[in-house]
């Protein structure tokens, strides 16, 4: 997702520098919500505020909201459709396995560290084992990494890591 | 009701750090779990749709949802939920991080929240996979897409229509 935005908002149509995409990066990547609405909602609260943030996450909602929109129409009709059922029981795992390919995938980047394996087995075993919400995790993350970075002399960066998306 | 879908995905927007993938768990924790909203089938059917159409999970997921509970205008609401927090957030935070942008309490919480956002994939794609390989057949195909999307660099998309074309063409039911 990550160069499709920037082919478009740096090299065509230049609303930002290269230097602030970084910024860019760093705000949407971290902020919670989908990437691609934080990053329209920066780009049109820097080029003109309020009004601008607001085109911009119309822009870049409807889209979705619209195709969904129609395949639920569509879909519903179809509901007891043989060929549909049979191509949604091969869908279903693979999906499931996408998505444990993309978790593992990430683990092997991002759990280098003693800390970040141990606080991930942790979280894991909370969520899967004692069917914690995954707010309250999220909630507990960040101070636990700012008293890490604390207590490790501060010198661990961070940034060397880079997101999968 | 419409009440209670913006605030489950108002919870979603504000909560899902991490993009995408990360925010499968809090939906999946709102929406199958606690709510009932979808069956653990139903939510893998939208996460098929939504790995299939351009645009973000959980546009499309607050989207599907809000119609199957309550028709185009509970699609909008739980649409409008979902993106409100990123909006409010955001806007607030160009201003102030532009100004602060290497504060090391933020760098800080970065180093605990990435080893969690792995932990909630992991998790919402095993809750997944328990209810989707029910039977043998499910189970291999699991098991061969996994593998694949480890080894090779087959795109996605491919991988699901594969698996679902494989399905229709050698049904064991």
């Amino acid at each position: 997702m990550i160069p499709v935005i920037q082919r478009e908002i740096v090299t065509n149509k230049q609303w930002v520098s290269e230097e602030e995409f970084l910024d860019l990066i760093a705000v949407t990547q971290s902020a919670p919500g989908p990437v691609a609405v934080n990053t329209a909602v920066f780009i049109g609260y820097k080029l003109q505020g309020l009004s601008g943030a607001t085109v911009a996450l119309l822009g870049s909602v409807l889209p979705s909201f619209l195709i969904i929109l129609t395949l639920a129409l569509f879909l519903s009709s179809l509901e007891n459709n043989l060929i549909l059922t049979r191509f949604l029981a091969g869908v279903r795992p693979a999906v499931a396995a996408l998505i444990l390919g993309v978790g593992l995938k990430m683990g092997f980047k991002a759990l280098r560290s003693p800390f970040a394996l141990l606080l991930s087995i942790l979280a894991f075993g909370l969520l899967f084992f004692a069917q914690l919400h995954p707010f309250l995790l999220i909630v507990l993350g960040a101070p636990a990494g700012i008293a890490y970075w604390w207590f490790t002399g501060k010198q661990t960066d961070p940034t060397d890591s880079k997101e999968v998306s | 009701m419409l009440w209670l879908l913006f605030k489950s995905f108002f919870l979603i927007g504000a909560l899902g750090f991490g993009g995408g993938y990360a925010m499968l768990s809090l939906i999946q924790k709102e929406v199958v779990t606690k709510h009932a909203w979808l069956t653990m089938l139903q939510f893998a059917d939208i996460l098929a749709v939504a790995e299939m159409t351009p645009g973000p999970v959980a546009i499309n997921t607050a989207t599907y949802v809000g119609y199957q509970t309550a028709g185009i205008v509970g699609a909008a609401v739980a649409t409008c939920g979902v993106v409100l927090p990123s909006f409010l957030l955001i806007s607030i935070l160009t201003g102030l991080l532009l100004q602060n942008k290497n504060s090391p309490y933020f760098k800080g919480a970065f180093l605990g929240l990435r080893p969690i956002v792995v932990a909630l994939i992991v998790d919402a794609a095993l809750l997944l996979s328990r209810d989707v390989t029910a039977n043998l057949y499910g189970f291999l195909l699991f098991l061969f897409v996994l593998g694949l999307s480890l080894w090779t660099k087959l795109h996605p998309i491919l991988l699901i229509l594969g698996a679902g074309l494989l399905s229709v063409l050698f049904p064991v039911f």
